[in-house]
């Protein structure tokens, strides 16, 4: 199946066993452009194995995921990211050894030239393309709500402006799509309503696509577009939040059959 | 091996093991103040040339210590890469350069500074090389079969050197002359010795910041704080351990001049020198750049006092000092001198 132009990324019959266990049953799965759609499912459902082959660190059993119009099956990581996929993590993974800058200069990686060569030498490109990524860093972090400590230890920045730094770092790879893996856990009310407002102006000032993994129901309703429901590894329903909330398949999977009525 | 971590760990838990380790390190310190008020120009004297040493073994720690950050492996090969440099660098000062005692210092200096530019970037490709061939294809396998493997290259490299050079030791002239450079009251440093520094310092400069400010070096620290993580933010993660492979190499081939240009090298020069450093690169704290340096310093100030000072068990027993000081680094401060901060953190 080609890539439908208005779709920035068509996942065709995308399977994972790990031995016996299928842990992404041939799921069918398009974002358009443009758009913010969430992943739901309760625990075990298939949600970070899913995205985990998309950001190509598994490569599926069978299947095939079009970003962009490029394959991405079997693409290592690294490619995939030059291609436009950003993530952030559920359980954050920033550098906590390197500065909240450092950290968004390592997410420009794959975006600068410098060569060792080069590097060592300081030729004069490397020296502008560096003044240029420490400029274009500063700027990312103080558009992500971090406009100060930009030198201090990303291991010791409060839980929130971790979060937040994740978010830059990820936007340091220049994505088309970025997707977020349950940004909001661990946030009070308020952030979370922050965040999620924040996720909106993201998608509308970057021309970005947003794919969201995430649990807090308010975060989803509030923020998505389209939604679609995993269970067991399969796709049990996919809609708008009005059509998903009255589905009784996805009432069903998250409350347990007798409870749906 | 996980009982007998978890078992470590009740030893290291308990305070008697501490008390122990303080006292001992205690009498050792307090032997050395006596033995510096005993006759300072002495102690002084002998200090400098562990400091120099300790510059040496620096360099070769480093590659251990770089490589163990990122990969988790050590690279028991190293050694023998370092010695195998030291061998081919004494022939392109002898037979290709031909430089000789009575050659003016421009052209030694110039000699010098054209074998570097041979010989690292040769043992930078050749440490790579070992990298590509032997360790990547097992970067999923059991930690231990990378730790076997390197064992079996650190063979095979050692043998390269037996097959090329034979059993004997190489050396240079001594180019760099053996006069004083500085001479205040007693204490004496000289050219040769001097010299040392002169190439090391730079070499650690240009290292620190190539790790600290480049991009390939934020890449190397990003991989060895978090593989997978970084290979989400688009770093090529098999170019970053080539990168981090061929830094060691060129720093090996670095130390394998200065230590020809001070001893005699031999094909099995870096079996001994490798473990040295080793130990250094553990007594620092492993996959910690300054700690590696550091441990280096006081491996190689303990193997100068043992050697040049009175009441002392003498050169005979610097290497089981050496090794004792291993184990006890492992029992008393597993972390090493610079605790636990992460690889190449520092």
């Amino acid at each position: 199946m080609a890539a439908a132009p208005d779709n920035l990324l068509v996942a065709d019959k995308v399977r994972k066993e790990f031995g016996g266990l299928v842990a992404t049953d041939d799921i069918d799965f398009t974002i358009p452009h443009g758009s913010i759609v969430a992943l739901i499912g309760p625990n075990g459902a298939g949600k970070t194995t899913f995205f985990n082959q998309i950001t190509g660190v598994y490569v599926p059993t069978s299947g095939s995921i079009v970003f962009d119009e490029t394959q991405v099956v079997g693409k290592p990581p690294h490619a995939i990211v030059e291609l436009g996929v950003g993530r952030t993590f559920q359980n954050i993974r920033l550098f906590a050894q390197m500065t909240a800058i450092e950290n968004v200069l390592v997410g420009m990686h794959c975006r600068l030239k410098g060569g060792i060569i080069s590097s060592v030498v300081r030729t004069p490109r490397v020296r502008r393309e560096e003044r240029g990524a420490r400029e274009r860093a500063r700027e990312l972090l103080t558009y992500c709500g971090l406009p100060r400590r930009h030198e201090e230890y990303a291991g010791t920045l409060p839980y929130g402006d971790q979060r937040r730094l994740e978010v830059a770092r990820a936007l340091a790879t220049s994505p088309k799509l970025l997707l977020l893996d349950e940004p909001t856990a661990g946030m009070n009310t308020q952030e979370t309503a922050a965040f999620t407002a924040f996720v909106r102006q993201v998608r509308d000032e970057k021309a970005l696509t947003v794919l969201l993994i995430e649990h807090d129901m308010k975060v989803v309703m509030g923020v998505s577009e389209r939604i679609t429901v995993l269970e067991y590894g399969a796709v049990i329903a996919e809609g708008t939040p009005n059509e998903i909330q009255a589905n009784e398949r996805v009432i069903e999977a998250y409350l347990g059959r007798g409870t749906a009525a | 091996m996980a009982t007998a971590v978890a078992a470590l760990h009740r030893v290291r838990a308990s305070s008697l093991i501490d008390a122990i380790g303080l006292l001992l390190l205690g009498s050792v310190l307090l032997w050395l103040v006596v033995k510096f008020f005993e006759d300072p120009t002495r102690f002084i004297n002998v200090g400098i040339i562990g400091v120099t040493n300790g510059a040496i073994f620096g360099l070769v720690a480093l590659g251990y210590t770089l490589v163990y950050g990122i990969l988790q492996l050590i690279n028991f090969a190293h050694g023998d890469v370092f010695a195998l440099s030291g061998l081919v660098a004494s022939t392109i000062i002898l037979d290709v350069l031909g430089l000789g005692e009575d050659t003016s210092v421009i052209f030694v200096v110039l000699g010098l500074l054209a074998t570097l530019a041979i010989t690292m970037p040769l043992f930078a490709l050749v440490n790579a090389s070992i990298e590509r061939i032997a360790y990547k294809p097992l970067r999923h396998a059991p930690r231990l079969a990378a730790l076997i493997t390197a064992v079996g290259m650190s063979f095979i490299v050692q043998n390269v050197s037996l097959a090329l050079y034979g059993v004997d030791y190489e050396s240079v002239p001594s180019f760099i002359p053996r006069t004083d450079a500085i001479h205040v009251g007693g204490i004496v440093i000289q050219w040769n010795k001097l010299s040392v520094f002169f190439i090391v310092i730079p070499v650690l400069l240009v290292m620190t910041w190539f790790v600290r400010s480049t991009r390939q070096g934020k890449g190397m620290r990003a991989v060895a704080q978090d593989t997978e993580a970084s290979a989400m933010m688009g770093i090529n993660v098999d170019r970053t351990i080539s990168v981090t492979f061929l830094l060691a190499g060129s720093l090996a081939a670095v130390a394998g001049l200065v230590y020809l240009l001070q001893f005699e090298v031999r094909y099995d020069t870096g079996f001994e020198l490798g473990l040295i450093a080793f130990t250094a690169a553990v007594l620092g704290g492993i996959g910690n750049l300054t700690g590696a340096v550091l441990g280096a310093m006081v491996i190689g100030c303990v193997q100068a006092f043992n050697e040049g000072l009175d009441g002392t068990p003498g050169g005979d027993w610097t290497r089981s000092i050496v090794f004792g000081i291993l184990i006890a680094t492992l029992v008393f401060r597993p972390e090493g001198i610079l605790g636990e901060r992460t690889p190449e953190g520092a």
